[in-house]
C-alpha cells in the first residue's frame, strides 16, 4: 500500500527546491490531464512506497485560475494521505492564507516553515511551538536550500499520512460568521464530518465548481449575511481568514522592527528604477540574445547540425586552423592556375590541352605530362597577377603569377582538395560513419536513402536544436529563479497587455527572431494560460533566421535588393502579432478567461546550480520527447514523397525532385495558391519543403529551376525567378511563407507547449489561414495599384480587409469568471 | 472617495473597502489586500503602469485599473 503525500504551497516559497531535495532523481514530469499545467511526481528518497505529488504553486484554493482548480480537484478527488504545506517564513502572513484553506480539507497537514535561515538573519523570530498549538498541526523549521530539516519534515508527513486520522480544523472566524457556517454545516449530513467545514464555506462563497450530490438551498442565508456585512460572501470569508491570520502572527511572530532596506530591496530600487529599468532590461535582453542566439547558440547549433549530423567536426577545434590554412592555399593555387591560363589564352596560346588536364578527362600520365610541358614551353613569357580579397571585397594583396608559380600551383591543384579528415583531431559526423557502415554491408540504395536522408536527418533536425535550447533554458531558469522574470512582466506589461499578451511574452518573441523553436519553448515561463497560448500562436510570425534567405531571394530577384524589403518583413511579422493578439483576445476561445494582473514580485535571491541545471534538463528533455516524434515523422514523409514517385507507369525511387510524389502533390494543390498570385507548382513545392526548414524554399527553387546547388540567397536563380513572378506576386509569396505554418520543428515545439492536439491544430490552422488572407489582400490590392487590374478578387480583398478591421475594433468585455472545461483529474 | 490609484509613491494608506466583484476582486483579496490592511505604494513601472506596493510584508504589483477598485484612506 503506497502513501500519497501532496506538496502544496505558494509560488516562490521554495517548493521546487524542496521537492527536488525530497525525491532526488526519482521524478516523473508530465501534465495534469487535459491542461497545460505541469504535474510532477516523485518517490521519496529511501522510501519507495511514498509518492510525493508536487501541486502547482498557488496562493489560494479559489476557483479562478487553472492552477488553483487543478490543485483543488486533486486534493478533493484523489484525497492524498497527507499534505506537506511549505510556507515561506520570510513572508509568513500571506503564506498562511493558503494554509488555512488546506486545513479545512480534512486531510492531515504538516507545515514546513521554509527559509528559516533568512528569517533568523533578518533578526525575526517565529515561535513554531506556539504556531503548532494555535494551528493544530505539526510545524517544522526547514531550509530547503541548505537541506536542513527536510528529512524530518518528510518523516512527519509520512507519519501523519500513516495515522489515517481525519482532522477537523481548529481555526475559528468571528462568532457571527461561525454561526452562519454552523447552520450550513448542519444541513450537510451526507458529507463526512471532517469535510463539512470546507463544503460549508465553499457553498457560502457560492463556489460553482464544487460538486455535491445534494446542494442545500442556502441563498437566503447568504443574502442575509451579505446585507449584514455589506460585502459579498466571498469577501466576508477572505476577510475573516486574514483577521484570523493577523491574530496568529501577533502571537507567534516577533518581527525585527528596524526599517532597514534588505539587499533585495536595494537591488530592486536600481533594477526597476523609473529611469534605469528600461536600459537595464535592454542590456539583460541583449546578453540573453547575444549568447543564446548570436554567439554560443549559433556555434552550438552549427556544431550539432554540420558537425555531429553533418560531415564531422574537430574535437575542441584542434586541427581546424591547419585545415582552413590548407583549404585557403588550395583556393589561391586554383586562382593562380585559372588566371595564368586565361592570360595565356588572351596571348593566343592554345589552352585546350592544359584545360583537359585540369578537367581530368581520361588521359594517362605521360599524356598529361606532355600537355603540361608543351603548354609551359609556349607560355614561358606569360605574366599575370591575382588579387586577394577580404570578406568585404577589398583587395588586400596582389600576387604576381609567372611560369614557375603556375607550375607549382598546378602541381598542388592536381594533388586535390585538402580533406578535413586528414587533419587531427577530426571526428566524422554520424551520417558519414553510418554511410560507411551501410556501404560495407552493401545496403540497398533506397534503404540507405531512408536511413541517411530520412531518419538520421530527421533525428538530426530534432537534436540539432537541443544544444542551443539548453543554453537558452539556462538563462530562462536563472531569470526565473532569481526573481527578474517577474520584473520583466512588471516593466513590459503596459505594452503587451494591449494585445492580449503578457510582459513575459517579450522573451519568446525576441528569441523567435533567431529561431522559433526555442522561442516557442520559452513561452513556458508565462503562468497565465491565455497569455501563454496566445504567445505560442504568435511567436513564429516573427521572421526567424531561417526565413532570412527567403527574404534575400525575393528582395534580390524581384526588388533589385531594395533596402525596405527586409525591414518590411519584420514589420509584417510584428503587425501580425499585434493584430492577432487583438483579434484573438476577443474570440470565444480566449475571451472567457479574466486576466487579473495581480502579481507577486518575489525577493531577489541567488539560485542554486542544481535547480537551474535540473530545470534546463527537464525542458530540453520534454522537447526531445514531445516534439521529437512530430519532427521525425514529418521529415521522413517529406523525404519519401520527394524521392519516390511514378515514372514510366511504375512506382519507385526517382532521380529528380520533379518526378517525385511531392511534385505531384505540389501540382495538385497549386491552384489553391493561384488567387495569391503564384499558382505555379514549383512555388507550391517550395512552400511545402519550407515546412522541413524554411531555408529549404531557396534550395528547392534552385533544384526545380535546374541548378544543383545555389548560394544561400539563391543568386543563380534570380533571373529565372524574376521572369516567373510579378513583383506583387513575389511579395505575396514572401509574406505567405513568413506567416504560414512554421517548420516542423516549431510545430513540434507548439505541440509540446500546447500539450493538446486540438490547440496545436488550431494554432497551425490559424497561422496558415491568416497568412493566406494577408497574402491574398496584398496580391489583389497590390495588383490594383501596380497594374490597375480589377476583378471579383479585388472586391473580395476589400471585403476581407473590412472584416479584418471590424474584428480589430469590435468591442468586447472580459468576463469575470473563469470558465475551465473542468477535466477529471 | 480616494482610491489606491491616486496615491503618490512613498505614501502609506489604509484600505477602507474593496469595490467590484468576481475574479479580480477575489484575487486582490487572496493576495492580502483586505479591509483595514496597510499598503505602502513603492513605485510606478517605467512605462507608467502597473504600480508596486508593499502589503503584509511583501511586494505586489497591480495595474492601475485594478487599483481603482481599492478604496483607501490616508494615515495621519
Amino acid at each position: 500500500m503506497s502513501v500519497k503525500i501532496a506538496l502544496a504551497g505558494n509560488p516562490n516559497s521554495g517548493k521546487t527546491t524542496l521537492f527536488n531535495a525530497l525525491t532526488g532523481s526519482n521524478q516523473f514530469v508530465g501534465n495534469w490531464p487535459g491542461v497545460t499545467v505541469e504535474k510532477k511526481e516523485g518517490k521519496l528518497k529511501g522510501r519507495k512506497d511514498v509518492i510525493i505529488t508536487d501541486l502547482p504553486g498557488i496562493y489560494s484554493l479559489s476557483p479562478y485560475t487553472l492552477e488553483e482548480v487543478v490543485a483543488r480537484n486533486y486534493l478533493l478527488q484523489e484525497r492524498p494521505d497527507a499534505i506537506l504545506n511549505i510556507v515561506d517564513g520570510t513572508n509568513i502572513e500571506r503564506n498562511l492564507y493558503l494554509s488555512t484553506q488546506l486545513m479545512e480539507l480534512g486531510i492531515p497537514v504538516v507545515m514546513a516553515v521554509n527559509m528559516m535561515d533568512l528569517v533568523k538573519k533578518n533578526g525575526d523570530v517565529i515561535h513554531t511551538k506556539e504556531l503548532e498549538r494555535t494551528l493544530g498541526c505539526p510545524v517544522i523549521e526547514i531550509s530547503a536550500l541548505k537541506g536542513t530539516g527536510i528529512v524530518e519534515a518528510a518523516d512527519m508527513a509520512v507519519k501523519a499520512a500513516e495515522s489515517k486520522k481525519e482532522v477537523v480544523p481548529v481555526h475559528q472566524f468571528s462568532d457571527e460568521v461561525e454561526a452562519v457556517l454552523d447552520e450550513i454545516e448542519a444541513m450537510l449530513t451526507s458529507v463526512p464530518e471532517s469535510q463539512r467545514r470546507f463544503y460549508a464555506i465553499k457553498l457560502f462563497e457560492r463556489d460553482d465548481k464544487i460538486s455535491l450530490q445534494q446542494k442545500p438551498d442556502i441563498e437566503e442565508l447568504i443574502q442575509k449575511a451579505e446585507e449584514k456585512w455589506d460585502d459579498d460572501s466571498e469577501s466576508i470569508i477572505t476577510n475573516e481568514r486574514y483577521v484570523y491570520i493577523s491574530s496568529i502572527i501577533q502571537k507567534c511572530c516577533t518581527k525585527n522592527k528596524q526599517g532597514t532596506l534588505s539587499i533585495s530591496d536595494k537591488i530592486d530600487r536600481i533594477v526597476t528604477n523609473r529611469w534605469l529599468a528600461l536600459p537595464i532590461f535592454a542590456v539583460v535582453m541583449f546578453i540573453v540574445y547575444y549568447v543564446s542566439v548570436s554567439t554560443v547558440g549559433t556555434i552550438a547549433t552549427d556544431w550539432a547540425n554540420d558537425g555531429v549530423f553533418g560531415d564531422g567536426w574537430y574535437l575542441f577545434g584542434i586541427g581546424r586552423s591547419a585545415y582552413e590554412e590548407a583549404a585557403e592555399e588550395y583556393e589561391i593555387n586554383g586562382m593562380k592556375v585559372d588566371a595564368f591560363i586565361e592570360a595565356a589564352e588572351e596571348d593566343g596560346i592554345s589552352v585546350k590541352n592544359i584545360q583537359s588536364v585540369l578537367e581530368e578527362t581520361d588521359m594517362d600520365e605521360s599524356e598529361m605530362e606532355d600537355a603540361i610541358a608543351s603548354f609551359a614551353k609556349k607560355a614561358k613569357n606569360i605574366e599575370t597577377a591575382i588579387d586577394l580579397e577580404d570578406e568585404d571585397g577589398n583587395v588586400v594583396e596582389t600576387l604576381n603569377v609567372e611560369i614557375e608559380d603556375f607550375e607549382t600551383a598546378l602541381q598542388a591543384v592536381q594533388e586535390g582538395e585538402p580533406d578535413p579528415a586528414d587533419f587531427r583531431v577530426w571526428v566524422p559526423g554520424i551520417p558519414v560513419l553510418l554511410e560507411e557502415a551501410l556501404d560495407a554491408v552493401n545496403c540497398a540504395a533506397w534503404l540507405k536513402g531512408l536511413i541517411l536522408k530520412g531518419i538520421v536527418a530527421g533525428v538530426g533536425a530534432v537534436l540539432g536544436f537541443v544544444p542551443q535550447m539548453l543554453i537558452l533554458f539556462i538563462f530562462l531558469a536563472f531569470l526565473e529563479s532569481c526573481g527578474y522574470m517577474s520584473r520583466i512582466a512588471f516593466i513590459m506589461d503596459r505594452i503587451f497587455r494591449k494585445f492580449g499578451l503578457s510582459g513575459k511574452s517579450f522573451i519568446p518573441m525576441l528569441i523567435g527572431t533567431g529561431c522559433g523553436v526555442p522561442g516557442v519553448m520559452a513561452s513556458r515561463t508565462i503562468e497565465n494560460d491565455r497569455d501563454r497560448k496566445m504567445t505560442i500562436m504568435t511567436t513564429t510570425f516573427i521572421p526567424c533566421s531561417a526565413k532570412l534567405p527567403i527574404i534575400a531571394l525575393i528582395a534580390g530577384a524581384l526588388f533589385h535588393g531594395a533596402w525596405w524589403v527586409a525591414p518590411s518583413a519584420y514589420f509584417v511579422g510584428i503587425a501580425a502579432i499585434i493584430c492577432s493578439g487583438i483579434i484573438l483576445k476577443k474570440t470565444k476561445m480566449f475571451a472567457g478567461d479574466p486576466a487579473p494582473f495581480v502579481m507577486e514580485l518575489p525577493a531577489y535571491h541567488w539560485p542554486t546550480v542544481t535547480n537551474i541545471l535540473r530545470s534546463m534538463w527537464e525542458r530540453g528533455w520534454s522537447f526531445i520527447k514531445k516534439a521529437g516524434t512530430v519532427i521525425l515523422l514529418s521529415t521522413i514523409i517529406i523525404w519519401f514523397t520527394s524521392n519516390f514517385g511514378f515514372t514510366d507507369g511504375k512506382f519507385g525511387m526517382v532521380e529528380e525532385l520533379s518526378d517525385g510524389l511531392l511534385a505531384q502533390i505540389g501540382a495538385f494543390i497549386a491552384p489553391l495558391f493561384a488567387p495569391l498570385g503564384w499558382g505555379d507548382w514549383k512555388s507550391a513545392v517550395a512552400a511545402i519543403t519550407g515546412l522541413v526548414a524554411k531555408e529549404n524554399v531557396v534550395g528547392t527553387f534552385g533544384i526545380l529551376f535546374g541548378f544543383a546547388e545555389v548560394a544561400e540567397d539563391g543568386q543563380e536563380i534570380w533571373t529565372t525567378l524574376a521572369s516567373s513572378f510579378t513583383t506583387v506576386a513575389a511579395y505575396s509569396f514572401l509574406v505567405f511563407n513568413l506567416l504560414c505554418a512554421p517548420c516542423f520543428a516549431a510545430i513540434g515545439a507548439i505541440k509540446r507547449e500546447m500539450n493538446n492536439a486540438k490547440w496545436t491544430w488550431f494554432a497551425i490552422g490559424y497561422q496558415t489561414i491568416f497568412a493566406y488572407i494577408v497574402s491574398f489582400c496584398i496580391f489583389h490590392i497590390g495588383s490594383l495599384f501596380t497594374t490597375g487590374e480589377f476583378s471579383i478578387f479585388t472586391i473580395m480583398a476589400v471585403c476581407l480587409i473590412a472584416g479584418f478591421i471590424y474584428l480589430l475594433i469590435r468591442p468586447y468585455k472580459e468576463e469575470e469568471r473563469l470558465s475551465i472545461s473542468s477535466a477529471k483529474v | 472617495m480616494k482610491t489606491l490609484r491616486e496615491v503618490e509613491c512613498g505614501k502609506t494608506v489604509k484600505t477602507v473597502k474593496l469595490h467590484g466583484e468576481g475574479a479580480v476582486k477575489r484575487r486582490i483579496m487572496d493576495m492580502g489586500i483586505t479591509k483595514g490592511v496597510e499598503i505602502f505604494v513603492r513605485k510606478v513601472a517605467p512605462l507608467g503602469d502597473p504600480i508596486e506596493v508593499k502589503v503584509r510584508g511583501y511586494e505586489l504589483s497591480l495595474r492601475k485599473a485594478d487599483a481603482e477598485m481599492i478604496e483607501v484612506q490616508e494615515e495621519y
